[in-house]
């Protein structure tokens, strides 16, 4: 047993996963398949393909140049038929560049890709390049590069491969570890390689019993079969609490290290990696595949076959809620992701995403909602929080708009993970309090800075017109001399002729 | 194709799990765990303390009620949310059980139309609202509230139902009573003039005020609320650290003025088990509007609660200080909660 450390807060949740942990299905080819083209934090990728190109499935159709980005592919065979803004899965319902392809149905693979026998034997840049290339991005749900995280500027003690799936309802990581548990490690066989930590833990909630026996066994089979490296690699189970899943709070449950504040783990020595992700380096590296599909869960209250599917990236959400036998009533709430974090959807036109690991058809929002009551300043939300932050301090800072206040509370470091408004018995939505206060905050600093720029501006202008007035007032002034000079040239003459008089006066005076 | 764009339009926020708690569940708890305490007390001290709990009970509703419609609040969210009741429960067990109606209705009126309502109402009261109603009626009548109960199995007569109401309502007892028979010093207030006459803790224990550990019959009603308290606990209704620092507070200030002069302080249980200690740390000085509400902020706070609370009884004005030593620490509390911030997590060192 492997001595575990615990985390401060978290909460004990329903997890509700028994309704979709089925086999996996394939979700069908739908007609029209959209690719965002930013699907990962970072700069979005740039479509190489036009209107009317023919694609096969698997053929790059955006690109990045950027070191935090990532490629985008095309999901199946067709032709591309659009190249504009679609409303993408984001809490506003914005739109955003993607790639429509309509399907021809025949899912062809690009006949350019080819698999590889023997990924271990690339250096450790030419995997990065193919990870990289292959457009994987971190697959739990923060879509960050994952070949820029493969590239730590320091030396990695530890690889975590991050299978907690700690959100109720979703369970396509458990079917994933469960459905492919020799291509997982295989996968962190081949991480080991890029990394050289001392050792590799892959992490499961104690939830997911069959998962850890499955990746066990594996392990014993592989050491068997000769592979000695999977020595290095251990599974462990870790208790159910959520958010043990987020990637601070499992690192401390695994080793003990904090995450430094606004600091990543590889700075303690560590890469966190999903166990999604592990299986699309597999994928890439051994049969040169990109990342066009991925798993997901259809579960909630509100679907009538809830199940696990393999799903194309940019299948409209519509289609695989079609796929799982539709929704029972009208009356309910789609949400992307899960109950915790996921968010709402306005319609059910957006697209799959790299990041989507689950759409949740829950009961009506409305029937969810409750009135909130005052803060009774109970600290229950204090007590729940995983990263040790005042929830309800900053709640009132975020209603008055303190952003100084905020700041000396720590509002940055909140990973929104609704453990205080699940606790909050006044029913307060603290966290969406929190994302408000954010996006206020930033909107606050560009103000600011707009207002810092306004001011450069005028006073540019000030001084420019301050500028132009001497000048001005210097021509002016030089006309004026000129014209006095001209005047005094002029009179001059006249003052000559006066001291001619004068001088007659004088001769006069004198002679008189 | 099922039609999905029926959906909710409006945006929503996650968490899409309702919250577990409410604050009417929190009251209604504290307010069960008062029943053990309660039921003892009208069993050794008779049918006074019922009839203070339902008459401030009534008022405080009353007094809820009215100040909602004042304030434009929801009237039915908030009258059902525990919060009067349970304040008028906490201040009904604070003042004397033998005491005319008007005291406890006035206390209510102070408690939650000044104390609650004028600072703002639930959650924005700066002190605790039944502690600073007793304080208001403790200077203002302090002959009504200095009258306690003798225990019932210490008096003549026992008043029954009828009579406690007759007394409650028109101050009037059956002619065979005398007011003083059924009323006695409390053991804090005998202890406190016993000592002022120079008599020596040694001979003053000899009085009937005592019992086992404490105050007679007391002792069984802080028994009762301290098993309210401990489930309180277990329930995680309220956190440890408040109880816990004030007793100990009470403790370790007793312990060292017992060790120190025997004939003049009296034993740290007598002080422990005796007053308003148990109710103050389990029930009013974790009101959580009120208290600190960091873990080290709430454990400085119950440790000045126990300290000002034996000063008062020790060299201070009144025979009890719990009330005014939880008013006092609630004056800290903004401070309290600056400076006590936890780290957050990963929290660099140099920070």
């Amino acid at each position: 047993m492997k001595k575990l450390w615990r985390f401060k807060g978290g909460v004990k949740l329903p997890g509700f996963k028994s309704l979709s942990n089925t086999e996996v299905k394939q979700a069908p080819i739908p007609e029209k398949i959209i690719l965002p083209l930013r699907q990962h934090i970072g700069e979005a990728a740039e479509p190489i393909v036009a209107v009317g190109d023919k694609v096969y499935k698997g053929q790059l159709v955006a690109t990045s140049h950027s070191f935090i980005s990532a490629p985008i592919h095309a999901s199946s065979s067709g032709t591309v038929v659009d190249i504009n803004k679609y409303s993408i899965p984001h809490q506003s319902g914005i739109s955003e560049m993607c790639v429509a392809i309509k399907t021809d149905g025949v899912d062809e693979w690009d006949p350019m890709i080819e698999p590889n026998v023997h990924p271990e034997l690339l250096s450790a840049d030419e995997m990065r390049v193919r990870i990289r290339e292959a457009g994987i991005v971190g697959l739990g749900g923060a879509v960050f590069p994952s070949a820029a995280k493969l590239k730590p500027t320091r030396s990695i003690d530890t690889l975590v491969i991050n299978g907690v799936e700690c959100e109720p309802y979703i369970t396509c990581d458990d079917a994933l570890m469960r459905s492919r548990p020799e291509d997982i490690i295989r996968g962190i066989l081949l991480l080991r390689k890029l990394l050289n930590p001392v050792e590799c833990i892959v992490a499961v909630e104690d939830n997911k019993p069959e998962a850890i026996a499955l990746l066990q066994d594996t392990l014993v089979k592989l050491k068997d079969a000769g592979v000695g490296s999977v020595n290095t690699i251990r599974v462990v189970s870790v208790p159910t609490v959520f958010p043990t899943g987020g990637e601070k709070q499992l690192i401390k449950v695994l080793t003990g290290k904090e995450v430094p504040q606004h600091g990543l783990p590889y700075e303690v020595g560590i890469v966190c990696l999903n166990v999604g992700t592990t299986a699309a380096v597999y994928d890439a590296l051994y049969s040169g595949k990109p990342l066009v599909s991925r798993l997901m869960t259809v579960t909630g209250p509100q679907i009538k076959n809830p199940a696990n599917f393999e799903v194309l990236i940019g299948t409209p959400v519509e289609n695989i809620l079609a796929a799982a036998g539709g929704v029972i009533s009208d009356k309910h709430t789609l949400i992307m992701g899960g109950p915790m974090m996921g968010m709402s959807l306005l319609n059910a036109k957006v697209p799959v995403v790299k990041a989507s690991n689950c759409i949740l058809v829950e009961t009506s929002a409305e029937q969810l909602k409750s009135t909130a009551m005052p803060c009774i300043r109970c600290g229950t939300c204090a007590a729940a929080c995983p990263m040790n932050l005042l929830p309800q301090q900053l709640y009132w800072h975020a209603r008055g708009k303190e952003f100084d206040k905020l700041a000396h509370y720590n509002l940055s470091d909140c990973i929104e993970c609704g453990c205080c408004s699940v606790v909050c018995p006044s029913k307060i939505p603290l966290v969406h309090y929190f994302r408000f206060a954010k996006t206020e905050k930033m909107e606050h600093e560009v103000k600011a800075k707009f207002a810092d720029q306004s001011r450069v501006r005028t006073q540019v202008r000030e001084a420019r017109l301050e500028r132009i007035t001497q000048e001005q007032e210097a021509r002016k002034a030089k006309r004026k001399a000129d014209r006095q000079k001209k005047k005094a040239a002029k009179s001059d003459v006249n003052i000559g002729a006066v001291t001619d008089t004068d001088t007659d006066l004088s001769k006069q005076i004198s002679a008189g | 194709m099922q039609d999905t764009n029926t959906v909710d339009s409006s945006v929503t926020s996650s968490p899409f799990i309702p919250s577990s708690a409410s604050v009417a569940q929190i009251m209604r708890t504290v307010i069960y765990a008062l029943i053990p305490g309660i039921i003892i007390y009208i069993g050794l001290f008779g049918w006074g303390v019922l009839i203070n709990i339902v008459i401030a009970s009534v008022s405080a509703l009353v007094f809820e009620w009215l100040m909602l419609i004042v304030r434009d609040r929801p009237v039915r969210v908030y009258l059902l949310d525990g919060s009067a009741i349970l304040t008028a429960i906490l201040l009904a067990l604070a003042i004397p059980p033998a005491v005319p109606w008007w005291i406890p209705v006035v206390g209510c009126f102070f408690a939650i139309v000044v104390a609650k309502h004028l600072y703002g109402g639930l959650g924005y009261n700066t002190f605790n609202p039944a502690m600073a109603a007793y304080a208001i009626l403790l200077i203002s009548f302090p002959r009504e509230l200095s009258l306690w109960n003798a225990p019932l199995d210490q008096v003549k007569h026992a008043l029954d139902f009828i009579e406690s109401l007759q007394f409650s309502m028109f101050h009037t007892l059956p002619a065979t009573v005398q007011y003083d028979s059924i009323t006695s010093a409390t053991l804090l207030d005998h202890v406190r003039t016993e000592i002022g006459l120079g008599k020596s803790i040694e001979v003053i224990s000899r009085s009937p005020i005592f019992g086992y550990v404490s105050g007679a019959g007391y002792e069984w009603v802080n028994a009762g609320f301290l098993l309210g308290g401990l489930w309180l606990l277990y329930r995680k209704i309220i956190s440890w650290h408040i109880p816990v620092a004030m007793l100990f507070g009470l403790a370790i200030i007793s312990s060292i003025s017992f060790l120190a002069d025997a004939n003049t302080f009296t034993n740290p249980l007598v002080q422990l088990l005796g007053g308003a200690s148990i109710l103050g740390a389990f029930f009013i000085a974790t009101d959580p509007i009120t208290a600190s509400t960091t873990p080290i902020g709430r454990i400085i706070y119950g440790l000045g609660i126990g300290l000002i609370t034996f000063s008062i009884r020790a060299w201070g004005g009144y025979p009890d200080g719990v009330a005014f030593a939880i008013l006092l620490m609630g004056l800290t509390v903004p401070l309290l909660d600056h400076y006590t911030a936890p780290k957050v997590f990963g929290a660099r060192k140099s920070k």
